[in-house]
C-alpha cells in the first residue's frame, strides 16, 4: 500500500464493520455456534488471517492498545504483517506485552499469562467446522449441529485410541461449549484448551469460510474425551532453556547440523517477562543483553 | 542466540524492496507502461476484470504491471481494491440481444440472420510462432466492412419460437450478490452464476472439460457465442429513467443441450448460459456448460454423483483468491502445531517400540 489513500478507521467500511458486529453479537449471544457472515476481500490473503482481521477492525476503537501474536510470538513475519497494517489503518497503540493490550489478534496459541476482563482475544479461523474432516459438506455438517449429531466426532476419537493408543489430535482440539455446540478452538495446541474457559472475551474470525463464533467470558469449555481416556493438555518434557519455565508451551529449535535441540517458550512476550524477573534457564541471558 | 524468526519487520521491508527490483526487470530494457498493458495484453486484463469483478481496463492493467504478469495475484489486487469501493447504485440489467457485436458465431446452424461473424479470433490460425513480431514492424490494416445497424437477434430466439428449447422464465427477484452476503447452500442459478462469474477460469474449464468426457455429460452445442460492446444504463431516481453511463465488452455463451423430457414434457433442449466481462471466449463456453451441469436437480435429471453436477464442490472451490490464499498460507510459520503433533508422534512410537521389545523379550 503505497498509494496515499485515507481508508476509514481500521480499513473497513462503517457499514461493514456494523455487519460483522451485528455476527458478533449473535456469536456471543450463542456460544460456539458459526455465524455466516459476508467476509470481505481484504488487501491480505485469505488463509492468512482475513477473518481475524476482520473482528479486530470491527471491535478496535482509537483508544485500544493492539497486541498480535502467530504461533504465540509477536515477531513472527505474518503477525508483524497483520500489527503493521492497523498502525497504518487505524493509528492504535500497539504493545508486546500481553498485560497492556486491550485487543490481542492471535493465530495458533492463548498468551500464557491469564487474560482479564478488560481484553478481547481474537482467533484467526483457517477451517471453522469442526466436524469439516469427517463430513465435507456444509449442508450436512449444519443440520448436523442443529440436531447436536455428534456421534461422529466420538467415533472418530474413539477409532484414535483403537489405533494408536491415544486421542490423535494435537492441535485443533474440539471442544464442547456450554454443554451445546462442538467447536473448533482453532489450531492452537492442545495444552491452550484449558485456558479457553476465561475471563476475557473470545472472538473467532474465519474470513475464506464465512464464518465468526464466540465464547462469552467465563463460558464452560470442555475437551471431548472419554472416562477413561481423559484429556490431557500435553507439552514438550522440559524447561524452557532461556527462562527456566516448566509451565509453558515450548517451541522446539533445531540448534546445529547434529540436530542438538533446545526448547523455548513459543509465547515470546512471557519468557522476556519471566527473564527481566530474574528467571534465567539453563541457556537464558538476562532480557536487556538480549535485545542488544 | 534463538534469533530465527527475529528480525521479521526488516525482513519483509528488505524483501519488498526487492520484489520492487525484480517486477521492473532489467534498467537497461525499457519500462512496461500501463497503457501498452491495456492495449496489447488485452485477454489478460480481461480476465483480470472478469475474475476481479471489476470493469476497468486501465486498473487491470495496473494491477497486471503491479503483480509481475502473475493474473491471480492481479485479480487479488482488483479485488481487494474493488471491496472498498461504495456502492452507487445498481444498472438496469444489460441488454446483451442489443449488443454491437464484434463476433457472433452459432454451431447450430449454418447460417442464421445477423450472420456468422468470425471477428478478432484465434480460431483457425495455425499455432506458429510468429517471428515478425520478435523484430519491429507495422502491423497491416484489417480490411473494413459496413456494421450492422439492426441488433442481431438471437440463435435461441428462433428454437424458442417453435418452443423446441425450454423456455426461461423471467423474474424481477434482485439476485443476491455474492460479494455482500456469505455463500449458503442450496444456491439459486443466479447465485451460482455469478459465483462462476468470477470463478477461475482454469477451475471452470477442467470442470466444463469433465462433463464432456461424460462425468455429468450434457451434450452441449454452443447454440452461440457473440462478443461485442453493450450499453449499461442506470435509472437516475431525480430524472425518473435510465441513461445509459456507458458501455462494457462482454462475452456470452448460450448453449442448447439434449434433454430426454419427462412424463409430463415432451423432449425439448435446454439451455446453459455464460456471460464474463471482455473477451474471454473459454470462460463463456465453459460456464455455460457447468451452468447447465448444475441445472440436473430443477430439469429432473438424474444426479449421477460428477463433480461438475454437485453445486456445493463447484461453487466452494471456484475462487481463485480464496484457493490461492487458503493454499499458500500453509507457506506461514505452523511450528506450534507441528511440536504438538512432534510430541504426539514420539509418544505413540516410544510405546510401540516398548511393547515390540516386551514381545521380543517373551
Amino acid at each position: 500500500m503505497t498509494q496515499n489513500v485515507q481508508y476509514n478507521f481500521a480499513y473497513l467500511d462503517e457499514q461493514t464493520k456494523r455487519m460483522i458486529r451485528r455476527a458478533l453479537l449473535k456469536a456471543l449471544a450463542i456460544p460456539g455456534y458459526q455465524v455466516p457472515f459476508a467476509s470481505r476481500e481484504m488487501p491480505m490473503p485469505y488463509g492468512w488471517g482475513t477473518g481475524g482481521v476482520q473482528v479486530s477492525a470491527a471491535v478496535l476503537t482509537p483508544g485500544d492498545t493492539l497486541k498480535v501474536i502467530d504461533q504465540g510470538a509477536d515477531d513472527t513475519t505474518n503477525a508483524v504483517s497483520i500489527r503493521k497494517f492497523f498502525q497504518k489503518t487505524a493509528g492504535v497503540a500497539v504493545t508486546e506485552r500481553t498485560g497492556e493490550a486491550s485487543v490481542i489478534q492471535t493465530r495458533h496459541r492463548i498468551p500464557e499469562a491469564p487474560l482479564t476482563e478488560d481484553q478481547i482475544l481474537v482467533y484467526q479461523v483457517p477451517i471453522p467446522e469442526p466436524l469439516r474432516f469427517l463430513e465435507p459438506r456444509e449442508t450436512e455438517t449444519r443440520k448436523m449441529h442443529a440436531l447436536e449429531e455428534y456421534g461422529l466426532m466420538h467415533v472418530k476419537l474413539y477409532e484414535d485410541i483403537a489405533r494408536h493408543g491415544h486421542i490423535a489430535t494435537a492441535y485443533a482440539y474440539p471442544v464442547k461449549v456450554e454443554g451445546r455446540y462442538v467447536m473448533d478452538p482453532s489450531p492452537i495446541p492442545k495444552f491452550d484448551n484449558p485456558k479457553m474457559e476465561m475471563a476475557a472475551i473470545q472472538l473467532f474470525g474465519a474470513g475464506r469460510e464465512q464464518r465468526i463464533y464466540a465464547l462469552p467470558p467465563y463460558s464452560r469449555v470442555v475437551s471431548l474425551d472419554f472416562e477413561d481416556y481423559p484429556f490431557e493438555a500435553s507439552k514438550a518434557e522440559h524447561p524452557c532453556a532461556l527462562c527456566g519455565a516448566t509451565h509453558s508451551y515450548l517451541d522446539e529449535v533445531i540448534m546445529d547440523d547434529a540436530g542438538a535441540r533446545m526448547f523455548v517458550c513459543s509465547d515470546t512476550d512471557f519468557c522476556a517477562g519471566r527473564r527481566a524477573a530474574g528467571h534465567l534457564g539453563e541457556m537464558g541471558v538476562p532480557v536487556e543483553e538480549d535485545r542488544t | 542466540m534463538y534469533v530465527a524468526v527475529k528480525g521479521g519487520e526488516r525482513a519483509i521491508d528488505n524483501a519488498h524492496a526487492w520484489l520492487e527490483e525484480e517486477r521492473r526487470g532489467d534498467p537497461a530494457v525499457a519500462e512496461l507502461d500501463v497503457a501498452q498493458i491495456r492495449e496489447q495484453l488485452a485477454l489478460a486484463v480481461n480476465r483480470v476484470m472478469a475474475e476481479g469483478s471489476l470493469y476497468d481496463p486501465d486498473l487491470a492493467a495496473l494491477a497486471i504491471k503491479q503483480a509481475r504478469g502473475d493474473l491471480i495475484e492481479a485479480i487479488f489486487l482488483i479485488r481487494a481494491y474493488r471491496t472498498t469501493l461504495p456502492r452507487i447504485g445498481a444498472s438496469v440489467p444489460v441488454d446483451t440481444g442489443a449488443m454491437a457485436c464484434d463476433r457472433r458465431i452459432s454451431a447450430t446452424f449454418k447460417d442464421a440472420p445477423g450472420g456468422q461473424v468470425l471477428g478478432p479470433t484465434f480460431d483457425y490460425t495455425h499455432r506458429l510462432l510468429d517471428f515478425k513480431l520478435a523484430a519491429e514492424g507495422e502491423t497491416p490494416q484489417a480490411p473494413q466492412a459496413t456494421p450492422r445497424d439492426a441488433p442481431t437477434p438471437r440463435i435461441t430466439d428462433f428454437l424458442n419460437r417453435d418452443g423446441l428449447i425450454q423456455a426461461e422464465a423471467p423474474s424481477e427477484d434482485t439476485p443476491p450478490d455474492l460479494t455482500r452476503e456469505p455463500l449458503e447452500f442450496p444456491a439459486n442459478r443466479a447465485l451460482r452464476l455469478q459465483s462462476l462469474a468470477r470463478g477461475d477460469e482454469g477451475f471452470v474449464l477442467g470442470m466444463a472439460y469433465s462433463t464432456q468426457r461424460g462425468y455429468g455429460r450434457n451434450h452441449p452445442f454452443v447454440g452461440e457465442l457473440r462478443v461485442g460492446a453493450v450499453e449499461v444504463e442506470m435509472e437516475i431516481p431525480e430524472l425518473g429513467f435510465a441513461i445509459g453511463i456507458g458501455q462494457v465488452t462482454l462475452t456470452e455463451c448460450e448453449t442448447v443441450n439434449q434433454f430426454t423430457g419427462s412424463k409430463t414434457e415432451p423432449p425439448q433442449f435446454t439451455r446453459g448460459y455464460g456471460l464474463v466481462f471482455g473477451h474471454s471466449e473459454r470462460k463463456a463456453i465453459s460456464m455455460a456448460l457447468v451452468d447447465r451441469a448444475l441445472r440436473w436437480e430443477e430439469l429432473g435429471e438424474d444426479d449421477m454423483g460428477a463433480p461438475a453436477q454437485d453445486a456445493e464442490f463447484v461453487l466452494s472451490h471456484a475462487d481463485n483468491i480464496q484457493a490461492s490464499g487458503f493454499l499458500e498460507h500453509i507457506k506461514l510459520p505452523h511450528y506450534v502445531d507441528f511440536q504438538s503433533e512432534l510430541e504426539l508422534i514420539r509418544k505413540i512410537r516410544a510405546e510401540a517400540e516398548a511393547a515390540q521389545a516386551r514381545e521380543a523379550a517373551q
